[in-house]
């Protein structure tokens, strides 16, 4: 368990439990974002990098108080600067070129870049929308980060020996990135590594990337790993050994089917618990979400549990993303309540040592 | 094992023909990529069903005669449609079949690719949809030799859901049916390759495999072309590999890009079919290599079986190269090309 969650506890919070509410970072575009975008990339229309530039401070500064006014513990600004997860950072690590869209399935396509040569630190990739955000809010904000794995994966590895050695060396620039971030005051970082469900049995390299990217990394800096759509038995429980404060879990889309898998051995690390599934186009209600939070205690303790909705939000309607984040804080607080109140007797099952 | 076969028993003045081709299904040129988002859509329910329409079906036969053009520009010695339509990948031949139902949207091997679920719920019976395809690939073709795709039926069958006859050797039996049927509506082919991934990433175990190489031998005996069954990401397990040399095929396919050690030790210990198929350039990675580098690896692959010489050896990527972008992917086919070139004029 980790000691570094009670920094993020608002001054005023009502109740004597506290389960810190985060997002995982992604959220849906303003439609007028995207028409500015398009705008932007028309050489015709009067709209100039300026302007585009403004178009995007205004779009975080706006999601970033929709986060607060769902009443979100930690906050994002939506990712509203990044086009995709892998290319976003792409384009701003030497090494990296773009040879044009790869299909993932039916006419979705991504631009996975080619990784040509040595991986190299230039310019800072998130140090500026960190400083944006932290000053558009009182609350503290939350940097989501590609790992280096995903980074990896999700490229064509022209350059390095095998994906491991691409990755490490990625690793040693995430670390470089967080440093700065770290230095502007950002205090909660999440590591988000998709690629992971992919290939489970790479889970040593993403550990080992991780002791990289942590390394000089002050304790009181809270990391955390998100991990989606994969077959959880595959990593669990070696993922324990990972350094990091936080896994954020998607659970709520496969119904908890494998919440089991994280009781035995003991989850050792506190446990971000997707309570909300962003891949249906419905608000859950509070009492549905509140009996999805109490799932997340039949693993951890309420010291060790975060709430947080399955992955990133912003494939849904944005009406429906902010009414899950609403009901989701509501939950919460329900919850926290009902265990101040003593009203919550949940059994979690005694696990065997790890090293049995 | 008794039912292995040797088959070192050529005379040794063959010379062999070096023949480029590749596995098929391609990426869609960019231009067609954004008409089809347009005008299909990206959801699940926007895929092909077997019955687009005219606007669509004008993209499709357009980027179809781009991509015949790009191989004989290439100048390849094998000419495949391109299975451009092949929205589920190696799940396509089902996906249009009015005995399935298309579900989920689920993961394409250990890529991060992903296909719909195809679910037979009902008698399978072959469409014609490949067949028509060929069909009109043949008339851009100017006489260069066709060479058709398929599934291989212990893949098709590992990539679909049988909810209909119950147990898992009839499936794959009728899966075989179904894919003989539709192999029997081609027109005149120069080559058939029947891609069986699945032997590879989930192999059968006893009995299966014995069943699966039935199973090719029923596809490959339904046309009258060279039948190359081409396993790929990794090496065969032995008993599989043993198995597979049962069936009346003409060549078997190796990955060496994913794995030489294991394909090399199949070879020297079982031998081979006549015909053989080497995949040795990379059709998920962009780097291009060099045609001399390829040559070399022929000649690497043929240095380490003194005793067998093949009637013909095609060269390939390991993999379909829809994974590509389109002009990595073009750079790939001329490099195919080339090399099959230089060994010509080389041999080992």
């Amino acid at each position: 368990m980790s000691d570094n969650k009670d920094q993020f506890r608002p001054e005023d919070h009502e109740n004597d439990h506290f389960l810190l509410t985060s997002v995982v970072g992604s959220y849906p575009k303003p439609k007028w974002l995207n028409r500015a975008k398009e705008l932007y990339e028309d050489d015709e229309a009067d709209f100039d990098e300026d302007n585009w530039q403004e178009a995007k401070d205004d779009a975080a500064r706006v999601i970033t108080n929709e986060h607060e006014r769902a009443g979100l513990d930690t906050v994002v600004d939506g990712e509203m600067r990044r086009n995709e997860m892998v290319e976003f950072f792409a384009h701003r690590i030497d090494g990296y070129e773009f040879n044009g869209p790869v299909k993932v399935w039916g006419h979705n396509y991504f631009d996975k870049p080619s990784v040509v040569s040595e991986v190299e630190y230039d310019e800072s990739w998130l140090v500026d929308e960190y400083k944006f955000t932290a000053s558009a809010t009182d609350r503290p904000v939350k940097v989501p980060i590609t790992g280096p794995y995903t980074l990896a994966s999700w490229a064509f590895n022209e350059a390095y020996e095998d994906d491991a050695e691409l990755a490490y060396a990625l690793a040693d620039l995430v670390n470089e990135e967080i440093e700065k971030l770290v230095d502007a005051g950002a205090r909660y970082i999440q590591i988000d590594e998709p690629a992971l469900a992919t290939t489970p049995d790479d889970h040593a390299i993403v550990g080992e990337a991780l002791e990289r990217i942590v390394a000089d990394i002050p304790e009181e800096v809270r990391i955390g790993l998100h991990v989606c759509y994969g077959d959880y038995s595959r990593i669990y429980p070696e993922i324990l050994e990972f350094p990091v404060d936080e896994f954020d879990l998607e659970l709520a889309n496969g119904d908890y089917e494998q919440l089991d898998v994280f009781k035995d051995p003991e989850f050792t690390a506190d446990l971000a618990l997707g309570v909300v599934d962003v891949h249906v186009a419905e608000v859950e209600s509070v009492e549905q979400i509140e009996e999805n939070i109490k799932k997340g205690l039949e693993v951890v303790p309420p010291e060790q549990l975060v709430v947080s909705p399955d992955c990133g939000l912003k494939l849904l309607p944005r009406e429906v993303a902010y009414g899950k984040m609403e009901n989701m804080v509501q939950a919460a607080r329900n919850v926290e309540a009902d265990l101040d109140a003593g009203n919550i007797d949940i059994e979690r099952e005694t696990p065997t040592p790890a090293d049995d | 094992m008794e039912n292995i076969k040797r088959r070192y028993t050529l005379a040794e003045c063959t010379m062999t023909e070096y023949v480029s081709t590749t596995p098929g299904l391609y990426p869609l040129p960019d231009w067609a990529k954004d008409d089809l988002s347009h005008l299909k859509g990206h959801q699940k329910h926007d895929l092909i069903s077997g019955d687009e329409g005219e606007e669509i079906t004008a993209v499709y036969e357009e980027a179809r005669d781009e991509v015949i053009g790009v191989q004989q520009d290439a100048s390849l010695d094998r000419i495949v449609e391109g299975q451009l339509r092949w929205d589920d990948m190696l799940a396509h031949p089902l996906a249009v079949n009015d005995a399935v139902e298309t579900r989920g949207i689920v993961r394409y091997y250990d890529n991060n690719n992903f296909y719909r679920e195809p679910v037979v719920t009902d008698d399978l019976a072959a469409t014609g949809d490949v067949a028509s395809e060929l069909e009109a690939a043949a008339d851009l073709t100017d006489g260069d030799a066709l060479q058709a795709v398929l599934p291989g039926p212990y893949s098709l069958a590992d990539l679909a859901t049988d909810d209909h006859y119950g147990d898992e050797a009839d499936f794959l039996a009728a899966i075989a049916d179904f894919l003989a049927d539709e192999a029997d509506a081609f027109p005149a082919v120069e080559t058939l390759f029947l891609l069986e991934p699945s032997l590879v990433e989930n192999a059968p175990d006893d009995g299966q495999d014995e069943r699966a190489s039935e199973a090719i031998d029923q596809v490959a005996s339904a046309v009258d072309a060279d039948v190359v069954v081409h396993p790929y990401w990794g090496a065969l397990e032995e008993k599989v590999y043993a198995h597979l040399l049962d069936a009346d095929i003409d060549a078997v396919g190796f990955d060496f890009v994913s794995n030489q050690d294991d394909n090399l030790y199949n070879i020297q210990e079982y031998g081979a079919t006549d015909d053989i198929a080497l995949g040795l350039a990379d059709g998920q990675n962009t780097l291009v290599e060099d045609p001399e580098a390829i040559r070399d690896r022929v000649e690497w692959v043929e240095g380490q079986l003194p005793t067998a010489e093949f009637e013909t050896v095609y060269l390939t990527t390991n993999t379909e190269t829809f994974y590509l972008p389109y002009a990595k992917y073009v750079e790939k086919l001329e490099v195919l090309a080339e090399a099959a070139d230089l060994a010509e004029v080389t041999p080992a």
